[in-house]
């Protein structure tokens, strides 16, 4: 009976001292992030007609990115996400002038973030306007009915101004999830992006994709600003595709 | 009607093993929810249509509750009742301050030891460690509740309310399931909810949520004998599978965005979004109706129940309390290990499957320490109202 155990024993422990090195090889060979996004997480139904009409025209595209805390990384905005979404649109367009510009309200709700909007479109004269939010909302608990009318409000008053909309939801954070409920938030941004037909790129859903999928590990506990500076460099190439996904620029190029 | 006594209880010391089970299988489905979403997940109710666990919790707790202490207001009147009844918000109140400081313990440690600077947003949400005076009181004032821990503070409120429930009920059951009804749509028509702290509301409004529980009490005493006529009507039975393969679709939406474009956007903009703090009319339905075809095709003397497989079910949902708090602990604990060891799909099954035997373990352990080894206890326990047996549970 005993030699039964010892061989099963054996047989595991040999089980793990193959998986042990087969795992380091893979860990040794440091490959470039994928961080490929499916296309039903890219996809989206409504359209950024003004977007495609400046392009086709060959008239300066003007962004105006209006943010919480979580669209930068501190003391390294050119790694941030909004300098890669810039970087990776005149990539993808090198034929078409584009300006960005960033305006981050951290700490501040939906809320108090969309009074200020119109104010801004006046200021930059964007074409595009694209609106993070839900972040704040979520950790300060905010009602979510006053946080949907809150981008109601913002999304219709942008439209009204003459700027396309695409909202950016909240980030996935598996380390916080117990302390910030997400879902609430991440529900009425979608119903805001179908009622107003806006285009939503679904940072959450992205992030947690990866996360699953093993190209990020977002619950590390290290405090250096690599996993920042190479997630926020995935996340601004997949909303440049977004962007001209939605716009449907890439016909436009071709015409 | 008139020489009727108001309320009816079925026969003593029978216990309903249905109640028991599906309430040991809520409290399995909380504890899975409250875990990162890995295979069990799938198996949990909130993915098949509206509601989910919680709803199941509310109705069989309000259920045993009325049945417990409508029993011990008949036999022992209203002030003995009440004191029971405050005697058993104690121990949930108790309850929750116990999870509170897990809890506490458990983001002391993340915000001291997690600093990475692609959530220093997120991590905001640690600030309110940097004012404990505040925080701590607001926490035993049940206005500060971190995320999974709303059902005990809603579950207090309510018990608080179920002397005032049952003496309503006594005098007429109807009249207390309207008033009920009364509160609920006076909650939607003029927004009522619990402010929390630091800003914010209940997420679980228990002036919506009181429906379900009132609805339980109902059930109980005598409502569910009453309604047998249309349970077992095959009209009730048609609706409700109708309305469940409807919901079904619906959810299917979610987890398959591919279909988003085939739901009518007229549907879409008139049921979203499915507001669960105020418990919205779709879930309360797809409640009703799993509930009805539960009744009907489970009948009450199925000797399933009594299989040993389904043994560790009705055991925790005969402790429910205890198992309750004992899930939320796990579901804290195994989010702490897989942040920790960062493991992939299996260890996330694993884990859920762990904090299930676990569970189940302690059931047996607690049921074994009421029947033999506190062999006092059992002895007085002919007094009545048992607050075990209201289950109380959460």
């Amino acid at each position: 009976m005993k030699s039964v155990w010892t061989m099963l024993g054996m047989t595991l422990l040999a089980g793990c001292l193959t998986a042990v090195p087969a795992r380091a090889e893979e860990a040794a060979q440091p490959q470039p992030q994928p961080c490929d996004v499916p296309a039903y997480l890219l996809s989206s139904d409504s359209s950024l007609p003004r977007v495609a009409d400046v392009v086709k025209r060959g008239q300066p595209l003007n962004v105006l990115l209006v943010g919480s805390r979580s669209s930068t990384i501190p003391t390294q905005e050119a790694s941030a996400y909004p300098a890669k979404l810039l970087a990776a649109l005149k990539d993808r367009l090198p034929s078409v002038q584009i300006n960005l510009s960033v305006e981050l309200y951290p700490s501040k709700t939906a809320e108090e973030t969309h009074a200020s909007l119109v104010k801004l479109v006046e200021a930059k004269n964007p074409t595009l306007v694209i609106w993070q939010t839900g972040t704040v909302d979520a950790m300060r608990s905010i009602d979510p009915d006053d946080f949907r009318s809150a981008i109601d409000e913002g999304v219709v008053a942008l439209q009204n101004a003459g700027t396309d909309v695409v909202l950016v939801n909240l980030q996935y954070s598996p380390r916080t999830e117990t302390m910030i409920s997400a879902p609430p938030y991440l529900d009425n941004m979608r119903v805001v992006a179908q009622q107003h037909d806006v285009p939503l790129f679904d940072r959450f859903a992205i992030m947690r994709y990866w996360s699953e999928a093993g190209d990020f590990d977002l619950f590390s506990t290290s405090h250096g600003v690599e996993l920042a500076k190479r997630v926020h460099a995935c996340i601004g190439r997949a909303l440049s595709k977004f962007v001209i996904d939605a716009a449907h620029l890439d016909q436009a190029q071709q015409n | 009607m008139a020489a009727a006594p108001a309320i009816t209880l079925p026969a003593t010391g029978e216990r309903e093993l249905r109640l028991d089970l599906f309430r040991g299988l809520a409290l399995w489905l909380i504890f899975i929810d409250h875990l990162p979403p890995n295979i069990l997940t799938w198996f949990t109710i909130r993915n098949y249509g509206f509601s989910d666990a919680t709803e199941i919790f509310i109705f069989i707790s309000g259920y045993t509750a009325a049945f417990v202490y409508g029993r011990a207001m008949l036999e022992a009147g209203f002030v003995v009742a009440t004191a029971r009844i405050l005697r058993r918000v104690w121990q949930i109140y108790v309850a929750h301050v116990f999870l509170f400081t897990i809890f506490l313990a458990e983001i002391s440690y993340v915000a001291t030891s997690f600093e990475n600077p692609l959530y220093t947003e997120e991590m905001g949400i640690m600030d309110f460690l940097k004012q404990p005076d505040v925080t701590i009181v607001q926490a035993l004032l049940l206005r500060f509740r971190p995320v999974n821990m709303d059902v005990l503070p809603l579950y207090i409120v309510l018990m608080l309310f179920l002397p005032l429930i049952l003496a309503l009920m006594r005098w007429k059951p109807d009249v207390t399931l309207a008033l009920s009804v009364l509160l609920y749509a006076v909650t939607w028509h003029f927004d009522l909810y619990l402010s929390a702290y630091p800003n914010g509301f209940w997420a679980f409004n228990p002036f919506a949520w009181q429906l379900l529980f009132v609805f339980g009490a109902w059930c109980a005493l005598g409502g569910a004998r009453r309604m047998s006529r249309i349970l077992s009507s095959p009209v009730t039975m048609w609706i409700c599978i109708v309305y469940l393969i409807a919901a079904f679709c619906v959810t299917l939406t979610w987890y398959v965005p591919q279909l988003g474009h085939i739901m009518p956007r007229r549907i879409e903009q008139w049921m979203y979004p499915i507001n669960k703090t105020d418990l919205d009319v779709l879930r309360f339905a797809h409640f009703l109706a799993l509930a009805a075809l539960t009744v009907r095709f489970l009948p009450r003397d199925w000797p399933g129940l009594r299989s040993p497989w389904l043994r560790p079910l009705i055991l925790c949902g005969q402790h429910s309390l205890e198992i309750f708090c004992l899930g939320v602990f796990l579901a804290f604990a195994g989010h702490f290990v897989l942040a920790e060891l960062s493991g992939g799909a299996a260890l996330h099954a694993l884990i859920s499957i762990c904090g299930i035997l676990i569970m189940s373990g302690m059931a047996w352990i607690i049921s074994w320490y009421k029947h033999s080894a506190d062999k006092g206890a059992s002895r007085t326990k002919s007094t009545g109202g048992n607050a075990d047996l209201a289950g109380g549970g959460a």
